[in-house]
């Protein structure tokens, strides 16, 4: 029987091509992303089916389990102006630094006569307070007084804008992102607060969930898409 | 002067093993993709119902009792719901208990409504311009997810109209006694 002879080949592979597709990934993930942005406290929030998005320049209210209030804008620009504007008007004396540092930082929780301390802190420190703050005070009343949340959002309406889809300038939205476990008389004071200022539409900032099938809003989507 | 002679057989390119930087290469994209967020938060439209002080109270009974059902969310993820809006104190509603589920849960309770209200109006007994109302009553041992869950049910079922209000004491009156009456 004649004996085939198999070429030996190299068991060498070239990595050549295989770098080159990881390194186009990695350039594609840095440039197409952000970083998620840093949030003062964990929030576990509830899911559900809508898959709306919050156009850019938006307020944040964020409710935490304990019920804390935190605010924050989105747009760092709009955030520059209103803190230069709570800080005419309440006196707060807040030096460039601490603008500064409201302005990259992720949110406040803290009543305003604390305000200037909590800025005054590190990142780092910022981020260990934010464990023990207390949060925005908030009530169900209209006053400004005891409702600073109130004041916060009275304040930054002015401020923040978000374009629509032909590019004007329209009012920006108001998302609350609360923790599914927090109490509703928590999240009864900020709805309660949204109320007195008289907005009545605003959006939960939550996770989603998909469409239980068989019901009216599957059929409805359904029907949309064979149109 | 010497020359340098290159002995030997065949030359070979110069082979640099890539894998330790394609290794790299993908514990970055790893890295950026765990750490990044592609997608926006996504969000729920909520429109709340515009309170009114000047409203009268005559007004707030507009709601017809047939097409009416109110839902009282309560403690550990319990739903109660009776039909109408239990404003008549002679003839109490009866109060049932059901959960957040997929099967036999608040889901079918909302599904048999908007199909009652259906029928009672091919009878004549309502107008064919009323629709199904929820009213929404969350008290103070329901959570945040609980609301956020029912406003989630109502776009999933689409109820047209449904409204989040406060709880009223004769409503946590019947929770009590609905609770009394099915110890667990």
């Amino acid at each position: 029987m004649p004996k085939i002879k198999l070429p030996r080949k190299s068991t060498h592979i070239d990595m050549t091509a295989m770098c080159d597709v990881a390194f186009l990934l990695l350039t594609f993930f840095m440039l197409a992303t952000k970083f998620k942005p840093e949030e003062p406290v964990q929030i576990t929030q509830p899911a559900s089916t809508s898959t709306k998005i919050i156009p850019e320049g938006f307020m944040l209210i964020t409710l935490d389990k304990n019920g804390r209030v935190f605010f924050d804008v989105d747009k760092k620009d709009q955030k520059q102006e209103l803190i230069e504007k709570i800080n005419a008007d309440k006196n707060l004396g807040l030096t460039d630094p601490e603008v500064k540092s409201f302005v990259n930082g992720a949110g406040v929780g803290v009543p305003f006569s604390q305000l200037k301390q909590y800025l005054a802190l590190s990142p780092a420190q910022q981020a260990q307070f934010d464990k023990t703050a207390k949060g925005i005070p908030t009530d169900t009343t209209a006053s400004y007084e005891t409702n600073e949340l109130a004041y916060w959002l009275a304040s930054a309406r002015f401020f923040v804008k978000s374009k629509d889809k032909d590019g004007n300038d329209v009012q920006g939205r108001i998302a609350i992102k609360a923790d599914g476990a927090a109490k509703y008389p928590e999240i009864n004071k900020v709805i309660g607060t949204l109320g007195h200022l008289g907005i009545f539409k605003f959006s939960f900032s939550t996770n989603l969930k998909g469409i239980p099938p068989g019901t009216a809003l599957a059929e409805s989507n359904s029907k949309n898409k064979a149109e | 002067m010497a020359e340098i002679e290159v002995k030997g057989g065949k030359k070979h390119a110069p082979r640099i093993d890539l894998t330790p930087m394609v290794d790299l290469g993908f514990l970055l994209i790893t890295f950026f993709m765990l750490t990044t967020t592609m997608s926006k938060p996504k969000a729920m439209e909520i429109q709340m119902p515009f309170k009114d002080p000047n409203m009268k109270d005559e007004d707030k009974n507009k709601v017809k009792k047939d097409e009416a059902l109110t839902v009282l969310l309560s403690k550990d993820h319990r739903i109660y719901y009776y039909n109408g809006i239990g404003d008549d104190p002679t003839n109490p509603p009866q109060v049932e208990v059901t959960y957040f589920k997929d099967k036999d849960g608040i889901r079918d309770v909302l599904i048999n409504k908007k199909k009652t209200v259906q029928s009672l109006i091919s009878q004549g007994v309502l107008n064919a311009q009323d629709k199904a109302i929820v009213l929404i009553k969350p008290d103070s041992t329901s959570t945040t997810e609980d609301l956020i869950n029912i406003l989630d049910e109502m776009t999933i079922n689409a109820i047209p109209v449904y409204a989040v209000v406060d709880i009223t004491p004769v409503d946590q009156d019947f929770i009590k006694a609905t609770e009394a009456a099915n110890p667990q």
